[in-house]
């Protein structure tokens, strides 16, 4: 009746149950909330069924934050357990909780808050960038987040029934085998993977066409704002990079489930394709990230320097460049796998190619600041602090991309020292400026400034005191994934250093939840006065009301230049004309069910239920079938309407 | 067709050809993974020793045939000829239940003779690829079955129009990859 | 806002001086950076090499950044403001070209380099090479002296200056094969034999792990490398030859059990078959109990089965090409 589930699978370890008691909890107080406040019908009506691309960024954004809280606690433990298990102590955690630890940290903040981060900056601003009402596909688009969301919920529900991985977070056979993992753990990670990728690349399909057919008229792909060429890159990499995810994941599960032997010892399978396989998405994947991250980056340099982007023709042939050339440097991440000095040589080579466009962008950015009034606002102290650091993670990438040097380097912290270097200096960093920046755009006014700056730089010091010791610790010889070494290594000032710096990327990461609190209760003092708080915006989100409203722009912008609302304040001519009939998509509940039920589509895979799985599947189905049947799925929003609407929040209409 | 409707199906129509796109990439990974195991048989059979290519040519003159019906009742919708779409659409759908009906009973029987995916990395390799094209070709059964659905409530408007262009770049699609299938599986494996 | 930067620059200009400083003093603890074998000398060399050639990407970086931030600040009246000016033809070449020729010179090196530090190159010297056989279990490392016949369990006792080819496979999920202070690492992985070339320039005792996770013990799986001199080395071996363990297939199958920090052992003996049985045995074709069926094919097929005999040893030699 339920598959391999017993009473065992409940938590016994006293550390795991603390982690379980706090989220129940804090589920239970938001339930207890919602309830008091009577705003159920409200979180169900403006939110959870909401079509609208805005609103989808925003839930995005906060299931990623609290993801990172999350992954935030898996990383204080590890460094808590490699600060103190030495010699005779064993540390707090056991080796096998350990590693789980470890997996779940890895897994979490690349597919459920890097992705999602990513996911929420898409969403909220590709359609506004391009002077576009939606994106392509607004239901598929509720589907994607909603898959995303039942990936994010099975990984949480491993910590309170049954186990999460203990493979690492790509999960290497014949570890991650049936042989070596038989128990949950390895499911776990692949279906809460498989459904959260199967959304990712639908998003990807969704915003590659949004990009590709709705731009304003006007608006040639040489005229698009940078942000959505970096999302271009990303997109078109979602599209060829998560199928190979999704077969590759799909082989392992049938490895465990059906006994098939494409990854196992015996029978000929082969592991080693695995490994090439998981990195043929993983490698693109590291660019999926960092692309939109780039077009951010460009995005604020330029406001805050009060000047239009330095080089955007380079910077658009860099991002197709790094674009092709993230397809050909997988194999760097195993040139210890024994493939020759030759296939080695190459796929070294390729790999320091990318670090040319990369550089050209860092000059971009510099020479935009160059003859520009450069304003230290927060978004712009997360801008220097990303140059500054990433420019380390590129160096020790070219460092590592050379395989003699990688031989030496490679599976130890200095590994880890550079991934979170271009992670954390690259992704997170610029996602916070993203969020600054954009901030009083979608809720119509700023964040305090003050909070944000000391936020800003304990995230600095908190990374300088836990990476820099990992660079100099796997120079020393330190693998990753310790749960235990000797105090004759000399190691452990080092982790201790690690440790603290930990605690100082937490204390930042609560100043900035403190920061978003206390803005929002002063938020009348620091609303903003106009659609274009900081005066120097460029492109055509700034030209709505902030909040935008649901249909983002109440005519059609007819483009004829690159920065368009920078030119349309500099001539004076708008780019706006009359307000115009709109459609708009229904709410629609389908996506949420769908995703509600396929978490219990993969609950019931992990645990071989497979009444449940057979329920689930045929409930999809249906609901998918009853979805595609509809034809009535828009509203039309008279003009007259929308021109009032317009006056009421003063946009602009000619 | 209102204005509106025209772009609606024509991002629809974009949307799905990025869709087909992706799916041509994880066939890729599954054609790529059966290349690399092809010669692992381990204990088990080589495809010389289970390939009925006879057998296996009819299935391919289902599939195509079931491709070419589709395509006329493309042409058929297009002129607004309801009645020969629908029986061309039937005749597409006997086609692809046979084509499915016939794998299906290869799988049985080569599962049978003690040949199934757990034998050896090939035929693992061979009956997820097969499969999986096979379970694309199901899902298209039931797409077809509920436009069938929506074309005797409604007719043919707008929407269903659109859906019946995106089935049948499904349908073409999957004709397409079953001829790689049928190359590089088959006629291969029999070289 | 002002004060909150000037105040916090200075706290990471500290941090950063402290830091340095403490890696200076250390340094001698680098074992990446202080190898004591030709192999890692060159790495090591090499390493410091590509930092150097990254400096003439840093350097500007850094000095861009902190000039312009400082002289193009907002509040800075005398500063240019040009906000069109968004392209030069001669700058943009400049950085294109510039990081290009870099990584030029950095992709001949990195071809020469891949070849004469290919773990796969035997070493040349005088000396005759010893072979030791390293083979990754759960968790702990099984070596066996090729040689000699004998065998030891996390300890690795070599001679100085003589190279040292290491033959690595294993019974147990894929782990990593790495001395830092004698050089770089390779995979060991069931079914498969990858190759490493070492040698030590002098005697001392360094510390090898794996560099892979590999399952719960994967920590405890470190050994202890004793480089000794020439007589040292024999005298060793001549005494692990009187000790009274032996390595049989028994006795081995006990030793592959999963245990954790397994203590050094030492054996007398070894069976000289050993170590291609624990590697052959998950090839199918050369396990030599076949079922019926499988010989019912390969009977009826005589050039099928050998052609897919080479494949499964073109597999063990070649590691990932097949």
């Amino acid at each position: 009746m339920l598959g391999r589930l017993t009473l065992d699978a409940l938590p016994h370890d006293p550390i795991v149950l603390g982690g379980v008691i706090s989220m129940l909890g804090g589920g239970l107080a938001a339930v207890i909330g919602l309830t008091y406040f009577k705003k159920w019908k409200w979180l169900w009506k403006e939110w959870l069924t909401s079509l609208d691309p805005k609103k989808i960024g925003v839930m995005y954004l906060v299931v990623a934050i609290l993801m990172l809280i999350r992954g935030g606690v898996d990383a204080l433990m590890m460094r808590t357990q490699q600060a103190t298990s030495v010699d005779g102590s064993q540390g707090f955690l056991s080796a096998d909780h350990f590693q789980q630890v470890f997996s779940a940290h890895g897994t979490m903040m690349i597919f459920f808050v890097a992705m999602g981060l990513i996911f929420a900056v898409m969403n909220l601003l590709i359609p506004l960038m391009i002077g576009a009402r939606d994106v392509a596909f607004p239901f598929l688009n509720s589907v994607s987040f909603w898959l995303f969301v039942s990936g994010m919920m099975l990984m949480n529900i491993s910590l309170m029934i049954g186990e999460f991985s203990a493979a690492g977070w790509l999960a290497y056979p014949p570890l991650s085998g049936l042989e070596y993992s038989p128990g949950v753990g390895v499911d776990y990670w692949i279906w809460a993977l498989q459904l959260s990728g199967i959304g990712s690349l639908l998003s990807g399909v969704n915003f590659f066409v949004t990009i590709l057919k709705m731009r304003a008229p006007g608006m040639t792909l040489m005229k698009m704002p940078i942000f959505v060429w970096s999302c271009l890159g990303s997109l078109i990499l979602i599209m060829f990079a998560f199928p190979i995810l999704t077969a590759t994941l799909g082989m392992l599960s049938l490895d465990r489930l059906i006994g098939t032997h494409f990854f196992t010892s015996d029978l000929g399978g082969n592991p080693m394709m695995y490994v090439n396989l998981i990195w043929a998405w993983g490698h693109p994947e590291v660019y999926i990230l960092i692309l939109p991250v780039f077009g951010i980056f460009s995005e604020v340099v330029a406001t805050f320097s009060r000047k239009q982007l330095f080089g955007y023709t380079s910077m658009v042939w860099a991002i197709g460049a790094i674009t092709l050339l993230s397809f050909t440097v997988w194999l760097h991440h195993f040139f210890t796998m024994g493939g020759g000095a030759n296939v080695n040589a190459f796929f070294g080579i390729m790999t320091m190619i990318i670090s040319v466009p990369t550089g050209v962008k860092v000059f971009n950015w510099l020479f935009t600041m160059y003859r520009g009034k450069v304003r230290f606002a927060t978004p712009m102290l997360w801008f220097m602090g990303f140059i500054a650091t990433f420019v380390i993670g590129g160096v020790t990438g070219v460092l590592m991309s050379v395989p003699a040097i990688d031989f030496q380097v490679h599976n130890s912290l200095f590994l880890v020292a550079h991934f979170h270097n271009m992670i954390i200096g690259g992704v997170v960093f610029g996602i916070f400026a993203g969020i600054t920046y954009w901030w009083p755009k979608f809720t119509g006014f700023k964040l305090n400034e003050k909070l944000g700056a000391s936020a800003f730089w304990c995230w600095l010091i908190g990374f300088i005191l836990a990476f820099l010791p990992l660079y100099a610790l796997g120079l020393m010889g330190a693998t990753r994934r310790l749960n235990h070494y000797d105090s004759t290594t000399g190691w452990q000032p080092l982790f201790i250093v690690a440790a603290i710096g930990v605690l100082f990327i937490a204390f930042g990461l609560m100043l900035q939840v403190i920061q978003v609190a206390y803005s929002i209760w002063k938020r009348k003092e620091y609303a903003v006065d106009s659609n274009d708080p900081w005066s120097s915006g460029r492109t055509l989100e700034w030209a709505t009301t902030s909040p935008p409203q649901e249909y983002n722009f109440a005519s059609t912008p007819q483009i004829t230049t690159r920065d368009a609302f920078w030119e349309m304040k500099e001539t004076g001519k708008s780019v706006f004309g009359k307000a115009e009939d709109i459609y708009i998509p229904k709410n629609s509940a389908t996506g949420v069910l769908i995703g509600i039920t396929a978490i219990g589509l993969g609950f019931g895979i992990v645990w071989h239920i497979w009444w449940l799985v057979i329920v689930t599947g045929i409930t999809i189905l249906a609901l998918l079938i009853q979805r595609l049947s509809t034809d009535d799925t828009e509203r039309l929003l008279p003009a007259k309407e929308v021109a009032a609407i317009e006056k009421a929040h003063g946009g602009i209409t000619a | 067709m209102s204005q509106h409707a025209l772009v609606v199906k024509d991002k629809t129509l974009s949307g799905f050809w990025a869709y087909l796109m992706t799916d041509l990439v994880l066939f890729a990974t599954l054609f790529a993974t059966y290349g690399v195991l092809r010669n692992n048989i381990a204990n088990g059979p080589s495809g010389k020793d289970i390939f009925d290519m006879p057998f296996v040519l009819v299935e391919t003159m289902l599939l195509l045939t079931s491709s070419f019906t589709a395509g006329l009742a493309m042409i058929a919708l297009h002129r607004r000829q309801a009645k020969t779409m629908v029986m061309l659409l039937l005749a597409t759908f006997a086609l692809g239940a046979g084509f499915l009906g016939m794998e299906l009973y290869e799988f049985n029987h080569l599962v049978h003779e003690g040949h199934s995916w757990r034998e050896s990395a090939f035929l693992s390799a061979f009956f997820t690829l097969v499969g999986t094209h096979g379970l694309h070709i199901l899902v298209g059964l039931v797409w077809l079955s509920v436009l069938f659905g929506q074309l005797i409530k409604k007719g043919i408007t707008e929407h269903t129009e659109r859906r019946l262009l995106l089935f049948s770049m499904f349908w073409h699609f999957l004709d397409i990859v079953w001829i790689f299938i049928f190359t590089f599986v088959y006629l291969v494996g029999v070289m | 806002m002002k004060k909150i930067n000037i105040f916090f620059g200075g706290v990471v200009a500290v941090i950063l001086t402290a830091m340095v400083a403490w890696f200076f003093a250390h340094r001698n603890s680098f074992a990446v950076l202080n190898p004591e074998g030709n192999i890692g000398v060159q790495q090591r060399d090499l390493f410091f090499f590509a930092c150097l050639l990254s400096l003439v990407v840093l350097v500007p970086v850094y000095t861009l950044l902190f000039f312009t931030a400082w002289r193009y600040r907002a509040s800075n009246k005398k500063a240019t403001y040009k906000p069109k000016w968004t392209h030069s033809r001669l700058l943009e070449t400049v950085w294109w070209g510039i990081p290009g020729i870099l990584i030029v010179i950095l992709a001949i090196i990195t071809f020469k380099t891949s070849h004469d530090l290919d773990p796969y190159k035997p070493l040349s010297s005088n000396k005759k090479p010893i072979t030791i056989q390293a083979i990754a279990l759960e968790w702990k490392w099984l070596f066996i002296y090729e040689d000699y016949n004998i065998a030891t369990v996390n300890y690795l006792e070599i001679p100085e200056k003589t190279p040292i080819n290491f033959k690595i496979t294993a019974d147990a999920p894929m782990n990593s094969f790495w001395i830092p202070k004698l050089g770089g690492q390779v995979y060991a992985m069931k079914g498969m034999e990858t190759k490493l070339h070492l040698i030590a320039d002098k005697t001392g005792t360094y510390t090898g792990n794996s560099a892979n996770l590999s399952g719960e013990g994967f920590a405890g799986m470190k050994f202890r490398v004793r480089s000794s001199t020439e007589k040292q080395f024999h005298d060793w071996v001549a005494r692990a030859q009187k000790t009274s363990n032996t390595l049989t297939y028994d006795t081995y199958d006990e030793l592959a059990k999963p245990s954790t920090n397994h203590k050094e052992t030492i054996y007398a003996t070894v069976d000289s078959k050993l170590y291609s049985t624990i590697l052959h045995k998950y090839m199918p074709h050369s396990s030599g109990q076949k079922t019926e069926k499988s010989k019912k094919y390969h009977s009826d097929n005589h050039t099928k089965t050998d052609h897919s005999h080479t494949e499964a040893q073109h597999n063990t030699h070649e590691g990932m090409h097949h």
